[in-house]
């Protein structure tokens, strides 16, 4: 006897695989409960219909910031994304603006390069990043980012937030060199105020308001992007 | 066995390559700003900032092109006139009177918010600018149709 409470919904999911041809989506067939995530929905394609499905995850509450990933357009962390909250059709891509790797596992490695090197606004342990607070990482925000659907020089939110939130407690670092590299037309004054930064992190580290605290301080600093 | 194992297997190259970028948007990669999907009130209207701002840059050089006309003639510009002040037409005055209103009030609203003072209240500014906006430019239509 079937669940009276689980209902078929159809998941259409971004294929991409090296080597394989081009970009596609698959359909899938999936049962789902009040309790289903977008998350469970993936795993019970890739155990049930296809195994070759590359979905990245980790911790499943949140905290990892690994499953990112566009549902219906909108960025979400796929492990609290719940099923019941979306439609009968329910398109699934990758991050935007990220290459992808596979599937919808998107390349993180340009996520941080966004960061600068020479300064460290990610503080480091043995050569492994540490998380800043509030931030995980998950780059739901530079997917979500339209300035960054625009110009791939743009550093985008999440590195701005670790700017200012070491400026906020700088612990001894070199503020100035910070400022330095915040203060360019690709920095700071890239934001161009769409705010869907904060709409989009799921840890509420508000990286549009970060971002505008930065640009005031540089504003009173007079600072102006090098022009 | 000769030769590297790895370079005989079909489509290394292909596997090694990267992997396209995933946009936004419905066509090219610069488009995605202008995906309305998942977007809220600053998504939306900052596309509409911009899709505004590039049509009163267009106007501009139409209109300068427009004035041009002056210099081929008196009844060149008649006609021209005639054609622009029929009612149909005078729709579009409408539409970029609205252009106009939205990119001031909202270049005002992003320059108070992207300069740090009033990051909190973005969404009150926005009510505040249509609700001074939308009168103005019930006022302009009435205008533009002779209304007043």
């Amino acid at each position: 006897m079937s669940d009276p409470e689980t209902e078929t919904r159809m998941l259409r999911v971004y294929r991409f695989k090296r080597g394989d041809g081009g970009e596609h989506f698959d359909e899938f067939e999936v049962p789902t409960g009040p309790r289903t995530t977008v998350l469970d929905a993936l795993r019970w394609i890739q155990l049930n219909r296809d195994p070759s499905l590359a979905v990245r995850h980790s911790c499943l509450h949140a905290s990892c910031g690994t499953c990112g990933v566009q549902v219906d357009g909108h960025e979400e962390l796929a492990c609290v994304c719940a099923m019941r909250d979306q439609g009968q059709e329910v398109t699934v891509e990758p991050l935007a603006n990220l290459p992808i790797l596979t599937d919808l596992v998107v390349d993180m490695d340009e996520f941080f390069a966004r960061f600068p090197d020479e300064h460290p606004i990610i503080r480091r342990s043995e050569g492994e990043y540490v998380r800043l607070e509030d931030c995980i990482e998950c780059g739901l925000c530079l997917s979500a980012c339209p300035v960054a659907a625009t110009s791939r020089h743009y550093v985008g939110p999440a590195a701005l937030v670790a700017a200012q939130r070491l400026l906020e407690e700088p612990r001894g670092a070199d503020c100035e060199a910070v400022v330095d590299w915040a203060d360019r037309p690709e920095a700071a004054w890239g934001c161009h105020v769409g705010l869907e930064c904060t709409r989009a992190c799921p840890a509420d580290a508000i990286p549009a308001e970060r971002i505008m605290a930065l640009r005031h301080r540089l504003t009173l600093d007079g600072k102006d992007g090098g022009s | 066995m000769s030769g590297s194992p790895a370079a005989e297997l079909p489509g290394t190259a292909d596997r090694a390559a990267p992997g396209p970028v995933h946009h936004k948007g419905p066509g090219p990669a610069p488009s995605g700003w202008l995906d309305p999907r998942g977007r809220g009130l600053g998504g939306r209207t900052f596309a509409l900032h911009r899709i505004t701002g590039i049509a009163l840059l267009v106007y501009l050089y139409v209109h300068l092109g427009v004035l041009s006309m002056l210099l081929i003639g008196r009844s060149a510009w008649g006609d021209f006139l005639s054609v622009v002040t029929a009612k149909g037409f005078l729709a579009f005055d409408v539409v970029l009177m609205f252009g106009l209103l939205f990119h001031a009030f909202n270049g005002i609203r992003v320059a108070l918010v992207g300069s740090g003072v009033a990051v909190s209240h973005q969404r009150a500014l926005f009510w505040a600018a249509t609700v001074i906006g939308a009168p103005l430019l019930v006022y302009a239509a009435l205008h533009v149709f002779g209304g007043t």
